[in-house]
């Protein structure tokens, strides 16, 4: 299906996670980075800094806005009061990109600020894509919807998660975000091929990339199991894995995020560079084909 | 019948509860449940809530060390999760969590100093206001300056305390690192007034003279207030400290 939303956009180039502890170096050096994103909650206040410092970046930067609250696959309605919060912070920084999870995170009353797994299935399908198309509905425009981190599966999936992804976009409209590093994470802890994963995902979809650091652990069993923990830099493999993703679709928005132990600036910013490299090399080879 | 409800509320309830059993329905690739799997999503709920309040109450972290503050901290997330998706609103029950939470009873003050820096955190995210000069006042010339009430701004609190909390305050914020804490009450001043957020004590008289004009009393009323908490206080000085601080954003005489 057609979304008959707009295609909102970013440049086809590397941008970061802006952090708190980032903000006066950002505006005092001006790096060359093709965008800055935000969790969206985190700008939900009613005034100060962290507003006075978006409004000063927006002005010199491409924004993307990131959602982590909307539980868009819990069994729940979602929240209309929420909603309508991040309504307003689009009108207000006209971000050129809005994405949010396929996961959950409220639980009865309460929130739990993370985002949790949900099963593949039709009951969940029709749920996620309702969803889907409630969120786009009320913001008036088209959302990316991002692929989880998982830990574990429930027993009574039966949809493939590319197959799942790929159903919701095709019968909502909405882009995708595709995060390499989740993918990684996800097809190590679920003994997947993460080559297969990628061969299989719907690309042409696709509207903007994330790369982050994990941690690596092990289960019970041994196995290896892999943390989203956003908290180092991008490992090779998942670096290489972007490549070949950026090599099928050409450059994309990809977003280094970096939210724990959050390092000073020219580390970030080293990262950022790295993943924009990639970019560089893609927009060449195209050229020169 | 779905089934997806009654698995998210049981997924749900897990999360929060260290150490418990975990949900059904949910398998490693060998189809196996993994109690260490379902611990990377518990943990990161729970850690993740008391990170967030780590970051709302800095002093109380340091005050009682590092260590102590993140078992504190799983403890009230445990039992104590965010209502709603805006973390950087989370922990506002935490003051009164510490009034109870029986390892810290006996550091009496730490509660006030809780209290002290939620108020700082929720100036930090009040609304902008412009603030009006003093000069705005003395144009309004002929009315009658005692039947007047001052618009506040929105992010201005005042914490009363019967300990040193501002002291404290300062010699674990940076501010005044490591300087001698007296013996007595002390009452703060909070406002963000522009981008930055004030923090500072208030004398007996001040703290009754602004409590009064929060609670939307005249000038006439406020001074009465103040001069019976404090004979001494001098209402043109607190006027002008108010104005030049940014924290008066109007006036309205008493008729209106």
């Amino acid at each position: 299906m057609q979304t008959p939303f707009p295609r909102n956009s970013l440049p086809p180039r590397a941008g970061v996670g802006l952090k708190p502890q980032h903000y006066a170096e950002i505006l005092q050096t001006r790096p060359d980075l093709g965008f800055f994103e935000v969790h969206a909650e985190n700008y939900m206040g009613a005034g100060g800094p962290p507003h006075r410092y978006l409004t000063a970046i927006r002005e010199a930067y491409p924004l993307s806005l990131h959602g982590v609250g909307l539980s868009i696959g819990g069994p729940g309605r979602l929240d209309r009061d929420h909603l309508a919060r991040l309504r307003s912070l689009i009108d207000r920084y006209a971000p050129g990109l809005f994405s949010e999870h396929l996961a959950w995170s409220s639980h009865g009353e309460g929130y739990l600020n993370d985002l949790l797994p949900l099963p593949y299935t039709d009951e969940t399908l029709n749920g996620v894509c309702d969803h889907v198309d409630e969120v786009q509905e009320v913001l008036g425009r088209q959302m990316l919807l991002e692929n989880p981190s998982t830990y574990l599966a429930f027993a009574e999936s039966t949809w493939d998660e590319v197959d799942f992804i790929a159903e919701v976009a095709r019968r909502t409209g909405c882009g995708l975000l595709l995060d390499v590093n989740n993918v990684q994470v996800t097809c190590t802890n679920q003994r997947r091929d993460p080559a297969v994963y990628l061969a299989r995902f719907p690309l042409h979809a696709v509207g903007e990339i994330h790369l982050g650091g994990h941690a690596t652990e092990a289960d019970e069993a041994g196995h290896p199991l892999l943390i989203d923990s956003h908290d180092r830099e991008v490992d090779d493999p998942v670096m290489r894995l972007n490549s070949s993703v950026i090599a099928r679709t050409g450059p994309l928005p990809t977003l280094v995020e970096w939210d724990n132990d959050v390092p000073a600036w020219p580390v970030l910013l080293a990262e950022a560079q790295r993943a924009e490299a990639i970019l560089t090399r893609e927009a060449r080879d195209a050229v020169l084909a | 019948m779905p089934f997806w409800p009654d698995r998210h509320a049981a997924f749900g309830a897990a999360a929060l509860q260290p150490g418990g059993a975990m949900p059904p329905g949910l398998v490693d690739p060998d189809g196996n449940p993994s109690p260490r799997r379902f611990a990377v999503y518990r943990n990161n709920v729970l850690t993740g809530l008391a990170n967030g309040l780590a970051e709302a109450y800095p002093i109380v972290r340091r005050l009682v060390g590092e260590a102590f503050f993140h078992a504190m901290a799983l403890e009230f997330a445990a039992n104590h999760p965010p209502t709603g998706p805006l973390m950087f609103d989370y922990g506002a029950a935490f003051p009164a969590f510490l009034t109870r939470f029986e390892p810290v009873q006996s550091l009496f003050y730490l509660p006030d100093v809780a209290r002290l820096e939620r108020a700082w955190l929720e100036a930090y995210h009040a609304a902008d206001e412009d603030p009006v000069g003093a000069d705005a006042l003395s144009s309004a010339g002929a009315m009658d300056l005692g039947g007047m009430r001052l618009g506040l701004h929105g992010s201005l609190r005042l914490v009363r305390s019967a300990f040193p909390v501002v002291s404290i305050w300062r010699a674990n914020s940076g501010e005044a690192e490591g300087a001698e804490i007296p013996d007595r009450p002390e009452t703060a001043l909070i406002g963000r007034p522009g981008a930055e957020v004030t923090l500072r004590p208030l004398p007996h008289g001040a703290a009754a003279w602004i409590g009064a004009l929060q609670a939307g009393q005249t000038l006439a009323e406020a001074a009465e207030a103040a001069l019976a908490a404090d004979p001494q206080f001098d209402i043109a000085e607190g006027l002008a400290g108010l104005f030049r601080l940014g924290l008066v954003t109007g006036f309205r005489p008493e008729a209106a």
